[in-house]
């Protein structure tokens, strides 16, 4: 299988397998914020989603895998390419026009990405180191506390902080900019390049980058500024 | 937008003895410089300025003077080949500068293509990867069968042919912020994906280029699309798109 590990070592293979995180990222982040959207509504349909995806097996033990595969990958790949693509030229220019010619987005990546990754760090510490230290290390799968479901309590708790829905709100901006190009890049990747489809790609990618991550702000200011 | 005026400029042009120098940007002024004279004309007139004082004229690269031969290059003001979109250096003229303006004017910056002096730099990376699959396979022994006997579909004729316009000049490798040959390999390869008479290699010919391409230490695409934008002869990212999927399905077929 030499030609495997070929393959994702050259230039191409990596960026195929950069699109082809990024688009398992895409598809994760519209499925969590379908879930925690359902918390405007009440409590009832995000604490019964919440414990089914907290504890079925199938979620736990095969798609959280491949997430946290993803999400390494990308970012380890990420900053791998950035240092390559910057080694690549050694005296950089006295005078650089790069707005001539790209948009600030698709230059700045690994910026945006630097601020997507310490919120995911703040998103593990709030939710995910929790929860799997209350699942498999204490062994409590049963998701509740004090006789109720705990997570939409959770979730309300996490968002009454004006510091965290602050950092919150500006890590979703970042994410908005770095989906802006993001999306249409992961496209171009794969290979998915032709003038019938690829305006509509690029359409689509313009609302997925504007539309998720305004939602998700919204979900944090809604609990924030309603206290429920 | 100056068009009668004659211009006044300064210019910021690096300067470098020889590969191994390290070089700097020197300052120089002209004077009088007419609107209708084109970029390399000024250089010229630069140069002869420099020779009337006995200095060291200013080494550029430059051959047709008519946008097809690929040979000017010069990062204009922060820009490959300038301002204007879809020319050349030697297609840029003064008109689009104002009287009084500053203009940085640097080489290609890219490790894959060493300065050799002043503005010149080494393309040879583009020979070596070409090469490596940039042909086909044609019986020269008096049988050839002649191209226009096979029909080809109109739409890959005009894609294979627009791609076969790219003249090797380099702009892309120099505008992308990682410096990646990705559009001039992409355009090498669809002028003959696109054809039966490419199909021959066509399992390899993406293979080889791409790694001879990373071994000449370009950098990797992260699709800006500032290449297409900069290029003289507006090569799409389409083929950037078809390199991808030539690379990765022959890398499953060999």
């Amino acid at each position: 299988m030499s030609w495997v590990k070929q393959t994702f070592s050259s230039s191409i293979g990596r960026k195929f397998a950069m699109a082809l995180s990024a688009l398992f990222l895409m598809f994760f982040l519209l499925q969590h914020f379908a879930i925690n959207f359902t918390s405007v509504f009440g409590d009832k349909t995000f604490n019964e989603i919440s414990h089914f995806m907290g504890t079925n097996p199938l979620v736990q033990f095969a798609l959280q895998p491949v997430l946290i595969f993803a999400v390494v990958y990308h970012f380890a790949m990420g900053f791998v390419l950035e240092a390559k693509n910057r080694g690549a030229r050694s005296v950089k220019y006295a005078k650089n026009n790069g707005a001539a010619n790209s948009t600030w987005f698709s230059r700045n990546m690994i910026y945006s990405g630097l601020v997507i990754l310490a919120f995911l760090g703040l998103h593990f510490y709030d939710f995910w180191i929790p929860e799997i230290n209350v699942k498999y290390i204490q062994g409590d799968m049963s998701g509740m506390h004090n006789g109720e479901f705990r997570y939409y309590e959770e979730l309300v708790h996490k968002f009454q902080d004006p510091v965290r829905v602050g950092m919150y709100v500006l890590s979703f901006v970042l994410l908005a900019m770095h989906l802006l190009h993001g999306f249409q890049s992961a496209f171009q990747s794969v290979g998915a390049n032709h003038s019938k489809y690829t305006p509509l790609i690029k359409k689509l990618g313009n609302i997925y980058a504007i539309a998720i991550p305004a939602g998700f702000i919204f979900i944090a200011l809604f609990h924030h500024l309603t206290g429920h | 937008m100056s068009t009668h005026k004659n211009l006044n400029l300064t210019l910021k042009v690096w300067r470098q003895k020889d590969q191994k120098a390290k070089g700097n940007m020197e300052t120089y002024q002209v004077s009088d410089i007419s609107t209708d004279s084109s970029f390399l004309e000024m250089m010229d007139i630069l140069n002869e300025q420099l020779i009337n004082e006995g200095k060291e004229p200013v080494a550029f690269d430059h051959d047709c003077r008519e946008g097809i031969c690929g040979t000017c290059s010069l990062y204009i003001n922060g820009e490959a080949h300038g301002p204007g979109r879809e020319i050349t250096t030697c297609q840029l003229h003064m008109r689009e500068f104002n009287d009084g303006d500053t203009i940085y004017i640097e080489p290609w910056r890219a490790n894959a293509f060493p300065v050799i002096k002043d503005l010149m730099v080494d393309r040879t990376a583009f020979d070596r990867i070409m090469a490596a699959g940039g042909f086909i396979s044609v019986n020269t022994s008096g049988n050839t069968v002649d191209a226009n006997a096979i029909p080809i579909e109109k739409a890959n004729a005009d894609k294979a042919m627009d791609a076969a316009t790219c003249i090797g000049c380099g702009a892309c490798v120099a505008t992308c912020k990682n410096s990646s040959a990705m559009l001039f390999v992409s355009a090498k390869v669809s002028q003959f994906a696109l054809l039966p008479q490419g199909q021959v290699e066509s399992a390899e010919r993406a293979q080889n280029m791409v790694k001879v391409m990373d071994e000449e230490g370009f950098g990797n695409c992260s699709n800006t699309g500032a290449c297409e934008v900069e290029c003289p002869k507006g090569i799409s990212l389409e083929n950037i798109a078809r390199l991808n999927r030539e690379y990765l399905s022959g890398s499953v077929k060999k």
